[in-house]
């Protein structure tokens, strides 16, 4: 439903988004994570056609975001960062005029507003003016904005940022609620907020890609490397530039000589009696050797901090 | 078509949402009262005054076309210099700032759609203000005698509406480029202003091909034959075609933002 081709975009020098490709399948909803700063909104004001990429393209709905930019437009929905409101209008008048703009036809319109109104919760507040509303019921007027036309694709920039816990699980629901018939990417730099709404993770870090897989693979199988705790008695005595060397397949090497941890990343796991001989042998004093429970929350301080 | 009528229709509506359509209505209506209270006042002293010395020749040559309506014309052109720039300064300031630019940006509706619409409902809006001061002209009309000539008056109308459109297409240009309000409207006025008293240095600039331009540009040089009851399509081609470079301004404008 979404193809995503070698997009980069550049501000000046500064590389926000560095050649990213992946797809998204029809009724899926993609979380794409990231720290601030990663690239997250730039990608997707690219993929609504709110800027042009420096290169590289995407394709939605089988229509080219550089070729067809006004197809792509009618075929989907995008909550910007901030939702965009006017504050002068009501909750009618608004979701009225977006209805227009994005070409429901008259008799249509009645009918998604009627059924918008009743999906995001805002029947109590469909005469209230714009400016009046809280910060919840004004996320889900953006949302409502979102999903009007009923495009086949809807782009969520941060969704629950700012809202009260209450209100982030009733916006969680909505959207899970949109899988199915709709394809939805939504970015967040919150972990649990993937673990809990999407089927498919992108992990962004300074612009790049780092980790794209489904949740389950992702968490399971660690996306095949394995980190490994190992405690010794006598830290000063490993020498993990030597490590490295002594096996390819182990990579990321970190001694504490305070705790004596160390922790080490394994390519695959059929060498890891040859690693742990190797500490048998050192005379460090093994105390435990032991794979850490990969959590996406791992993953994602792994490959987005350091 | 249909999306620019929508735009329209929107910002139409958001016009008699907030106060400030109100204070430029009631602004406009009031100065414009006032002005047309003291040139009717004055016109009736001096027809007193020139009957009272028996001077019929020139009773005779005073007349309501040059004593009130085309300095009332001249008046409404110096008003709506200040007050346009009020009317445009929202158009599209207000979308920076409350992000909608991305909601309208990334909508299946053309950048010429958007400006054309949001031009048209700057546009209407005008219209109402301009039209309030028909009572006055319909109030001269019907009480004056012998009446006023007919055709200044239509003229004199035209004039005011190329030239107030004229006004919108710079207030809509400025309106894109800020998202500040206050500066889309004080620099409107100020382009505005330059271009309204360009000609004034003509008279002392020796290059006769110069000063022709510098008149040529005067957006109230431009106005003195429809004050007079003349339509010359050369002035309109003038309005039409500063019309045009404002909205076509405002387009590029927008499309640096977007694309295509
Ligand atoms: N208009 C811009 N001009 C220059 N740099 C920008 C612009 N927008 C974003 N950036 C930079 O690009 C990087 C990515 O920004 P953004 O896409 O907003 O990240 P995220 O949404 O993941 O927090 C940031 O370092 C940001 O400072
Ligand atoms: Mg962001």
């Amino acid at each position: 439903m979404i193809e995503v081709k070698e997009l980069t975009k550049k501000y000046g020098d500064f590389v926000a988004v560095d050649n990213i490709s992946f797809n998204v399948e029809k009724g899926h909803i993609l979380g794409f994570l990231g720290p601030n700063g990663a690239g997250k909104t730039t990608t997707m004001r690219i993929l609504t056609t709110y800027m042009p990429p420096t290169s590289g393209t995407a394709i939605i709905d089988g229509h080219d975001i550089l070729e067809a930019p006004d197809e792509v437009r009618k075929r989907v929905g995008y909550l910007p960062e901030n939702p965009p409101l006017y504050n002068d209008l009501t909750v009618e008048e608004y979701l009225r005029y977006v209805g227009k703009l994005k070409g429901l036809p008259k008799g249509k319109l009645n009918e998604r507003l009627e059924y918008v109104i009743e999906t995001v919760g805002l029947k109590e507040k469909y005469r209230s003016v714009i400016a009046t509303l809280s910060k919840g019921y004004r996320q889900r007027v953006g949302i409502a904005q979102a999903i009007i036309h009923d495009p086949s694709v809807v782009i969520l920039d941060e969704p629950t940022i700012g809202l009260d816990p209450n209100q982030v699980i009733e916006v969680r629901r909505l959207i899970r609620g949109l899988a199915g018939s709709h394809t939805v990417i939504l970015s967040t730099h919150i972990l649990s907020e993937v673990t809990n709404t999407c089927d498919d993770v992108v992990i962004i870090h300074r612009g790049k890609i780092v980790a794209a897989d489904s949740i389950e693979a992702l968490t399971t199988k660690g996306e095949g490397v394995i980190r490994y705790r190992v405690r010794v008695k006598f830290p000063e005595k490993v020498d993990s530039g030597q490590v490295e060397s002594e096996f390819d397949f182990v990579k990321d090497v970190d001694v504490n000589p305070h705790t004596g941890e160390v922790m080490l990343t394994v390519d695959r796991d059929e060498n890891i009696d040859r690693v742990a001989e190797y500490f048998v042998n050192s005379g460090a004093g093994l105390l435990e050797f032991a794979p850490m429970a990969t959590t996406l929350e791992e993953i994602f301080t792994r490959l987005t901090i350091q | 078509m249909r999306k620019i009528f929508i735009v329209a229709g929107k910002e139409l509506k958001s016009y008699f949402i907030s106060p400030v359509a109100y204070v430029v209505l009631g602004a406009f209506t009031l100065i414009m009262g006032w002005f047309y209270f003291n040139l009717v006042a004055r016109f009736i002293q001096l027809s007193k005054i020139y009957e009272l010395f028996r001077r019929p020749d020139i009773l005779m040559r005073m007349n309501l076309n040059d004593m009130v309506i085309q300095p009332l014309f001249y008046n409404m052109t110096v008003i709506l210099i200040i007050l346009t720039p009020i009317v445009t300064m929202r158009l599209l300031a207000e979308e920076k700032n409350s992000y909608t630019d991305e909601l309208i940006l990334t909508s299946p509706i053309s950048t010429w759609q958007i400006v054309l619409g949001k031009f048209l409902g700057a546009f209407i809006f005008f219209l109402i203000m301009v039209a309030i001061t028909a009572i006055f002209m319909i109030e001269l009309f019907a009480y004056s005698n012998p009446r006023p000539e007919f055709g200044p008056v239509v003229s004199g109308y035209l004039g005011i509406i190329l030239m107030g459109a004229s006004f919108l297409a710079v207030g809509i240009f400025t309106s894109s480029l800020t998202k500040n309000q206050i500066v889309a409207a004080v620099s409107s006025f100020l382009i505005l202003l330059m271009f309204y008293v360009i000609n004034i240095i003509s008279p002392s600039v020796n290059s006769k091909t110069l000063s022709e331009i510098l008149d040529y540009l005067s957006l109230i040089k431009q106005f003195e034959d429809f004050g007079k009851g003349l339509i010359d399509l050369r002035n309109v081609v003038y309005y039409l075609s500063f019309i045009t470079i404002g909205l076509f301004f405002t387009k590029l404008s927008l499309d640096s933002l977007r694309w295509r």
